[in-house]
């Protein structure tokens, strides 16, 4: 940077005689000097969050209050609260809302637990080690769409590397669920088939993302912790449990915290495996549901309170998890 | 190591290694029995991992009729390369991969820039409300973009921005990283020793040239971290430019794939060469920048 801009916000009023009898002022305009410089280096951000972040949020609780004509061209009817009741206790939205929570419920338990047997297994001083754990993050260069186009094409009836396990219909347009029970509340979360393969290749996805997190989170576990239970005889098994996992517990809870938030906003995997949001609504994620509803059923009003409902239940269940799960964590190490 | 504990862990590893009766004996033979053991179990869980990226490849070299086989072939006799060229020129790839390049550098580069100014502000500068801005500045990582598409496309209509670079840049400088990385550097900055900045002072150093030639070089490492979160956040954008792009010319490589594999249904093995050019990029980059992918996925998960 240039001189000139240096001297106008110097940290230092400087030993120059000149300043000498006016200490005061001098002081003054260098506070006002450096709050300035402040505000000028936020002013880019708060530009872009005001634009593109506040201001689309704020708006779209008044979006909200508008019903879109089924007919373009038409004014938008102001119907106000009345929008938020009918989407919110509509059926559509409780499907969507059980499929969200059903395809949280599989793919972020088993994503960490995978995580974890890994890097637990990779953890190890042995040779070549270093290999393995390549290995083990590669999938952390697949994006959503490579993920989504490899096993959208390998599940697909023209490949036959899983003709024996290919069904009619083929089993990303099969919405039976993957198992029957009968039980009146539990059986409307059974996954079907095509959303248990949407689960299964986010899962694959994000193994690599999740293996680094846990590797990490162990290489930040002293050392001399595992061997000195190992030296009391804690067996492999009791070691893991008693004294990895409680270590592990800090990168685990921010696992679950992140891993549920972007559960939750999974779009890209159901735009390209599924045929949107089907077979029979059974893949239909809310953020699906809102792209669905801005783009073909050109709805804003009605996006705008799906919206709103995945803002409230990200942050619900962030709420709930601070709550109850991170009193389980041991921080102390 | 004494021979007890060899032995102890011996028989603690027989049921995950699954070296069972030998492992439990005590001596050379067991110990040697067992690493293979543990070696044994990491190729087979590494082979599962890697078990689709590898037939991706295969399929990729394959003839459509091969592929549809019932009985499936897992190493190509005859490889098609062609198939390469075909999804480069005919899939427009290698269009797709220089706009998700530009789009991509952009919006890390902006990010990077606005975030490292903020953190800036937030560590070392006393201006009123900076607490409360702060804390603003952390409300943004709970609003995912996703709620925030419907007015931003409707804002990007308005400006004219609609299937332009800017239309596709510009909102993306707001997604995750920004706020995230804004926070992150202000974590950064606060390390930065309290002697430093008492010696810039003496040397007549303004904030200006304290942050460009003292605390941004001591902060590289976090920068570096930074970059690459953030990079591979832009690369993987899926909704943003799906919304926002109709123009082939401006379509990113992950919108692009879906595009090929819509229009070769009858050519499997030209939508599988395609996902691996669109793969590659990332390998590379990934494998040059390991440590910083580290740092910076696991920022703000692991203390210490």
């Amino acid at each position: 940077m240039s001189a000139p801009t240096d001297a106008a916000v110097e940290l230092c009023p400087g030993e120059s005689p000149v300043t000498a009898p006016a200490p005061r002022k001098r002081r003054l305009s260098r506070r006002a000097r450096e709050a300035g410089l402040g505000y000028l280096l936020v002013i880019p951000a708060f530009a872009v969050f005001g634009v593109f972040v506040f201001y689309p949020f704020v708006r779209n609780f008044y979006l909200g209050f508008f019903s879109t004509p089924p007919f373009p061209g038409q004014p938008k009817n102001y119907v106000g609260i009345d929008q938020y009741r009918d989407v919110l206790t509509s059926s559509d939205f409780l499907d969507s809302l059980k499929v969200t929570v059903t395809f949280a419920i599989i793919t972020v338990p088993i994503g960490i637990a995978l995580g974890i047997l890994l890097a637990v297994l990779a953890h190890q001083k042995l040779k070549a080690i270093g290999i393995y754990r390549t290995f083990f993050s590669s999938t952390v260069a697949t994006s959503v769409a490579v993920a989504a186009v490899i096993f959208g094409t390998l599940l697909s009836p023209q490949v036959g590397l899983l003709q024996g396990i290919q069904t009619e219909p083929s089993i990303l347009q099969n919405p039976d669920p993957i198992i029957n029970i009968n039980l009146p509340v539990i059986r409307s979360f059974i996954p079907s088939v095509a959303l248990v393969a949407v689960a299964v290749t986010t899962i694959w996805q994000n193994l690599g993302l999740s293996f680094i997190l846990m590797s990490a989170g162990l290489q930040a576990v002293p050392d001399d912790v595992q061997e000195a239970a190992e030296i009391d005889g804690a067996g492999s098994w009791s070691r893991f449990w008693h004294v990895t996992l409680p270590l592990l517990s800090p990168t685990i809870f921010f696992a679950v915290v992140v891993g549920s938030i972007f559960a939750f906003q999974t779009f890209g995997q159901i735009d390209l495996l599924t045929p949107r949001g089907g077979p029979l609504k059974t893949t239909n994620v809310l953020t699906y549901f809102i792209y669905d509803q801005l783009q073909f059923a050109k709805n804003d009003g009605k996006a705008a309170v799906l919206a709103i409902a995945l803002f409230g239940v990200t942050l619900l269940l962030t709420l709930v998890q601070f709550r109850f799960l991170e009193r389980r964590v041991s921080y102390e190490r | 190591m004494s021979a007890d504990t060899i032995a102890l862990r011996g028989t603690e590893l027989s049921g995950k290694a699954g070296t069972g009766v030998e492992a439990a004996r005590p001596g050379k033979r067991g110990r040697r029995l067992r690493i293979v053991g543990r070696y044994v179990l990491l190729t087979v869980l590494a082979a599962i991992v890697l078990f689709p990226i590898y037939i991706t490849i295969v399929n990729s070299l394959l003839l459509p009729s091969q592929i549809a086989s019932k009985s499936p072939t897992f190493f190509p006799t005859s490889p098609q390369w062609h198939t390469y060229a075909d999804a480069w020129s005919d899939g427009h790839l290698g269009r797709y991969l220089v706009n998700s390049a530009i789009v991509t550098i952009f919006v890390a580069a902006g990010q990077l820039a606005i975030a490292t100014c903020a953190g800036y502000a937030f560590a070392f500068l006393q201006f009123p409300f900076r607490r409360t801005l702060f804390i603003v500045f952390l409300t943004t990582l709970m609003i995912p973009f996703e709620i925030t598409i419907i007015t931003n496309l409707s804002t990007v209509n308005t400006i004219g921005w609609y299937d332009t670079y800017q239309g596709l840049i510009v909102p993306l400088l707001a997604t995750g990283a920004l706020g995230f990385g804004a926070f992150l550097m202000r974590q950064a900055f606060l390390q930065v020793p309290k002697d430093l900045q008492d010696a810039a002072k003496l040397d007549g150093y303004g904030h200006v040239r304290f942050m460009t030639r003292v605390a941004v070089p001591l902060v590289r490492p976090t920068l570096a971290a930074l970059a690459v979160f953030s990079f591979l956040a832009a690369w993987n954008q899926y909704l943003w430019p799906l919304l926002v792009t109709k123009d082939d010319r401006l379509r990113t490589v992950q919108i692009g794939l879906k595009q090929l594999r819509a229009t070769n249904l009858d050519q499997v093995n030209v939508t599988f060469a395609g996902t691996v050019i669109a793969f590659i990029p990332l390998v590379i980059l990934l494998l040059v920048f390991q440590k910083q992918l580290v740092r910076g996925l696991t920022a703000g998960a692991v203390k210490g």
